[in-house]
């Protein structure tokens, strides 16, 4: 595979040209099951070969990072940290203190989420978290954030319009309701603490659970009970 | 760097995609150079930080790039950098012959642990410059360096709300060229001081800022 893959491999350091990479993505936009390994992962392949023969990198330990990342961090451990502040006031007043030290409660840490605030959402305040440099965002009880999250719409505008970012999104906030975006810019991060929706006085911590979202927990959306005959 | 990565308060960047039952990779390959840059960088050999290579890109590249296409620009870069492997190793895609390993990997044994540590706290011994409920100023300054000083705060007027403790000045730091340990605060800034009066009058941006970046108001 001499040829081809230096071809690759160049592109990797030296950033592929525009316009190589323009066809590549257009082919992969007529024919987006394709099975056939795009560019990008022969040079990850490759760059990974490389690293595994130089001992800097262990295989099976990039195959377990990558399981941790698909298979045990994500929203529903938010969801879980939400649904005991509801339950619990005492959790939830430690949760507001030091969020990073509730959160552990549960079991959850880690990477990007050294040091987490968890801000309430009431009715009368309504948080919104963002990282407009680059992408910070709470890994121990988010997850991975999704590709909007990282994206030029969402970093820009959730600052100068958090309402129309909002609307955009689904949820129109009332006009009396005082809106605080969060700027992740530093080591700190964010998770939003939902308001406990009305109507669920009897449900217990997970099917509480069950209710939170992501974007509850990021603030472009609201916990809602489903809708009766809904998907639920 | 006033580059196109500083995106707060810009317009024109169209609407949200918003993609329903996002899957956490949307190839195989992203989740490898998530996971070979937490790797490699557990060995202590990998300098620089993650962003200026990306915050470095074009415009124009940075915004056509996907995610983690700038992460894996990244990782070659500070790979190239910090000398784990040469330009002709990675061109060739084979290893010089009479090359070495130098370092234990991160194990697969390592990998639950390190993947919930908690790193603890600085415990320098750095005065604040600025108390809680202080009015500040963020300073009109234009590094050409990495840093986390957005520019829509830039000379605007806000209140310290909380201190968050001492970090270290990325500025200089994820350059090698120092520390420079000090307090982060997380300032309030009105809507309407960052963009007039078409922002609600009760609406505050948040921003956590190094004592380096602020200035009595």
């Amino acid at each position: 595979m001499g040829t081809t893959r230096r071809d690759f491999l160049t592109t990797a350091v030296t950033l592929a040209s525009a316009t190589t990479m323009r066809d590549d993505r257009a082919h992969a936009e007529e024919h987006p099951h394709q099975e056939v390994p795009s560019d990008l992962a022969l040079r990850v392949k490759s760059l990974e070969s490389l690293l595994v023969e130089k001992g800097l990198v262990d295989r099976a330990a990039i195959d377990a990072m990558v399981d941790v990342y698909e298979n045990k961090v994500g929203p529903r451990n938010g969801a879980r940290v939400v649904a005991r502040a509801w339950m619990d006031s005492a959790f939830k007043q430690r949760l507001l203190t030091n969020g990073t030290a509730a959160i552990a409660e549960l079991g959850y840490s880690g990477e990007q989420g050294q040091d987490i605030t968890v801000v309430e959402n009431t009715p009368k305040v309504h948080n919104l978290i963002v990282c407009t440099l680059c992408s910070c965002y709470p890994w121990p009880v988010l997850g991975l954030p999704p590709v909007w999250y990282k994206s030029a719409p969402y970093r820009s505008r959730a600052v100068i319009d958090p309402r129309g970012v909002l609307r955009e999104l689904g949820t129109e906030l009332p006009s009396d309701v005082e809106v605080r975006v969060w700027d992740s810019t530093s080591e700190e991060r964010y998770m939003v603490l939902p308001e406990r929706p009305a109507g669920t006085e009897t449900l217990g911590e997970e099917a509480l659970a069950a209710l939170v979202t992501r974007d509850a927990m990021i603030g472009v959306a609201k916990v809602d009970l489903p809708h009766v005959g809904g998907r639920g | 760097m006033n580059g196109i990565h500083d995106m707060g308060g810009m317009q024109g960047m169209g609407p949200i995609e918003y993609e329903e039952k996002e899957p956490v990779f949307h190839a195989p390959w992203e989740g490898r150079v998530l996971a070979m840059t937490r790797a490699v960088t557990a060995t202590g050999k990998l300098q620089g930080g993650l962003r200026p290579p990306i915050e470095s890109l074009t415009a124009f590249e940075y915004l056509r790039m996907s995610y983690y296409e700038k992460w894996l620009t990244s990782l070659t870069v500070r790979i190239v950098a910090s000398g784990l492997l040469t330009r002709a190793e990675i061109e060739n895609g084979h290893t010089a012959e009479g090359s070495t390993k130098s370092v234990p990997a991160l194990s697969v044994a390592d990998v639950p642990a390190f993947m919930r540590r908690i790193l603890p706290m600085r415990k320098d011994d750095v005065a604040p410059r600025f108390q809680i409920g202080q009015h500040v100023r963020a300073r009109n300054i234009n590094p050409v360096t990495h840093t986390r000083l957005p520019r829509y705060v830039r000379g605007k007027a806000g209140t310290i709300e909380r201190d968050r403790g001492v970090a270290t000045l990325p500025d200089t730091n994820v350059y090698g060229l120092g520390e420079k340990p000090q307090h982060v605060y997380s300032v309030r800034f009105s809507a309407r001081e960052l963009w007039g009066d078409q922002a609600a009058a009760q609406d505050a941006v948040y921003a956590e800022l190094w004592d380096d970046y602020l200035e009595p108001a």
